[in-house]
């Protein structure tokens, strides 16, 4: 019996996979391949393209990880060699805690605080600061919305944040102490001794952990939705509205009439789901690694 | 400058860095729980709890989202635990070596941190669409499929932290396999089970994505498990993205009220299983 519900686990996957191809075949067949390429939009026309959501979601998840990877990184190292002993359980729970709040509390949040906050401080900043260097002049171009690509991928990496910080004081605890003691007994300072003892020596699982978070980041719905803008078009600029593949799910499934719209927003699904696959499949499979070397 | 001096100078630019980063890290957390309950505060009174979600203009309360929060993540949790739980117990008891449990292992892992909204669409797929309506029973499956990789890991976690020797000791006197683990592994763990339930539940009350084209909303009181059930998450989500002010302070009010459930849940497994840890 134990045995059976262990296979039910491998059932679920096999299920999510079969009922969500099944679900996209009249998509499938009515667009193709072209389905990826096109950016066309149009419950009106029945035509669909995901073109706009992968970008967009692609978008975001960079974004966040720009932002999330070093802040992430600084505060595991804070937390395994600069904190103070009394402090490092309580600072890691706190931490940690973020990770738990619902997702779409970080969407109203984003929607009603952070989005006006950027748009009136940050995002006219940045314009400005920006307007006249060239690649960055596309990339911080148009009027400040507020919500939009820069906004959502903030959030996320707000989101994600606490995995890469957990995971990696995880894997940074799994150096020997003896590596950092001989590093630190030939005169290495803190830094040196993180940068060419301890990242080295786990640089497998830190990137794990990464992957784990961009998994998080790729897939995330409610807090995206919020702030996203939920426009399809793709736009070399970070501060437009924008939409993700989740997003686009989140907002107009209930409201797709007709099979092939109903359709085309499963084969999104598929797509996202086979692309997050991958991404955490690949950091399992390094955190695995990272465990049986330190075991 | 020496040598010595740029590596010194390196050495305290990177330490403050990782302390600017950790303060920053942290101040996110106040920053959110600080304007959760400075707006939802504000909303709070006796009529949230006893009235149904009203129409824009009028007064009301979210009583119907939060029964059917209540009811749909307290199913989803009685289906999926004991699911979780028996797949737990084989890959810790059963087949510790099998190349079964490796797999199921690599699997869940996965299912764990997959997106939601897919769980969403597949039990649209499996139950919705053939059922031709949406429904509160459908929300609440959808809700136990997430519950299960979260039993299952620390289930198997738990396990395998109950030392060898207790088990050795009860199959020494006789007793079945199937006592053996119940009666010792499982009581030895009791601890570290639980906090996996506190955690799965505290995982799926927040959860937003797959109830949307599962459960859907209802305005009203509703028992029938198969019609559509309201949930506070969705309320949050339709309140907050509306025009109207009321409703938007009524979605503040139910996302404070969800994250102090959440962060208290996450909170008591915490101690629960550090109580465990330090007892020993």
């Amino acid at each position: 019996m134990t045995r059976a519900a262990a296979v039910i686990v491998l059932v679920i996957l096999a299920g999510v996979i079969v009922s969500l191809v099944y679900g996209s075949m009249p998509a499938i067949q009515a667009f193709g391949f072209g389905f990826l390429t096109s950016q066309a939009w149009n419950p009106v026309t029945e035509n669909f393209g995901a073109a706009a959501a992968i970008y967009g979601t692609l978008v975001t998840s960079i974004v966040a990880m720009v932002i999330a990877v070093p802040v992430g990184l600084g505060v595991a190292t804070f937390l395994t060699e600069l904190c103070p002993h009394a402090l490092r359980r309580p600072i890691g729970v706190a931490i940690e805690l973020l990770a738990g709040i619902p997702s779409i509390i970080y969407g109203i949040w984003g929607l009603f605080v952070l989005a006006p906050f950027l748009q009136s401080h940050v995002q006219p900043a940045l314009i400005s600061a920006f307007g006249d260097i060239p690649f960055f002049s596309t990339l911080f171009a148009g009027p400040p919305y507020g919500i939009g690509m820069l906004t959502a991928g903030f959030i996320l990496a707000i989101m994600v944040l606490p995995f890469i910080a957990s995971i990696s004081r995880d894997v940074f605890e799994t150096v020997p102490p003896v590596l950092k003691e001989a590093a630190w007994g030939i005169g290495a300072t803190t830094w040196e001794v993180m940068r060419y003892v301890v990242v080295p020596y786990t640089r497998v699982g830190v990137i794990g952990g990464m992957m784990l978070g961009l998994g998080r980041a790729l897939g995330e719905t409610m807090a995206v939705t919020f702030v996203i803008g939920n426009a399809h078009k793709i736009s070399g600029s970070l501060l437009a509205p924008g939409t993700t593949i989740s997003a686009t799910i989140a907002n107009e499934f209930t409201e797709a009439v007709g099979d092939l719209y109903t359709s085309a927003l499963i084969e999104l699904g598929l797509i996202l789901f086979v692309i997050t696959f991958f991404v955490l499949a690949l950091a399992r499979y390094m955190l695995m690694r990272i465990e049986q070397k330190s075991a | 400058m020496s040598l010595y001096a740029s590596r010194r100078g390196a050495n305290s630019a990177a330490t403050t860095l990782c302390w600017v980063a950790a303060v920053f890290g942290l101040s996110w957390l106040a920053l959110i729980l600080g304007s959760l309950v400075y707006e939802g505060v504000r909303g709070l009174s006796p009529a949230v709890f006893t009235e149904m979600t009203p129409p824009p203009g009028s007064k009301g309360g979210l009583l119907n989202a939060i029964a059917g929060s209540l009811v749909m993540t307290i199913i989803g949790v009685a289906i999926g635990t004991p699911l979780g739980m028996l797949a737990g117990t084989y890959m810790a008891e059963y087949g510790r070596y099998s190349k079964l449990t490796m797999i199921v292992r690599f699997i869940n892992d996965i299912l764990l941190s997959a997106p939601s909204i897919v769980i969403g669409l597949f039990v649209y797929e499996i139950l919705v669409h053939p059922m031709g309506h949406f429904s509160a029973i459908s929300g609440a499956v959808a809700l136990a499929l997430l519950v299960v990789p979260v039993v299952v890991r620390t289930t198997e976690d738990m396990l395998l932290l109950v030392p060898g020797s207790m088990r050795e000791a009860a199959s020494a006197l006789g007793a079945p396999r199937a006592h053996v683990v119940a009666k010792v592994a499982y009581r030895a763990a009791k601890a570290g089970l639980i906090t996996g339930v506190l955690l799965a539940v505290a995982r799926v009350s927040g959860e937003t994505a797959p109830l949307l084209f599962t459960a859907l909303n209802n305005q009203f009181w509703s028992s029938d498990l198969t019609a559509p059930m309201a949930s506070l998450p969705v309320v949050i989500f339709q309140f907050a993205l509306s025009p109207y002010k009321d409703w938007q302070q009524l979605a503040w009010t139910g996302a404070l009220l969800i994250t102090v459930a959440v962060l208290a849940l996450s909170i008591a497994a915490r101690a629960l299983s550090a109580g465990r840890r330090n007892s020993k």
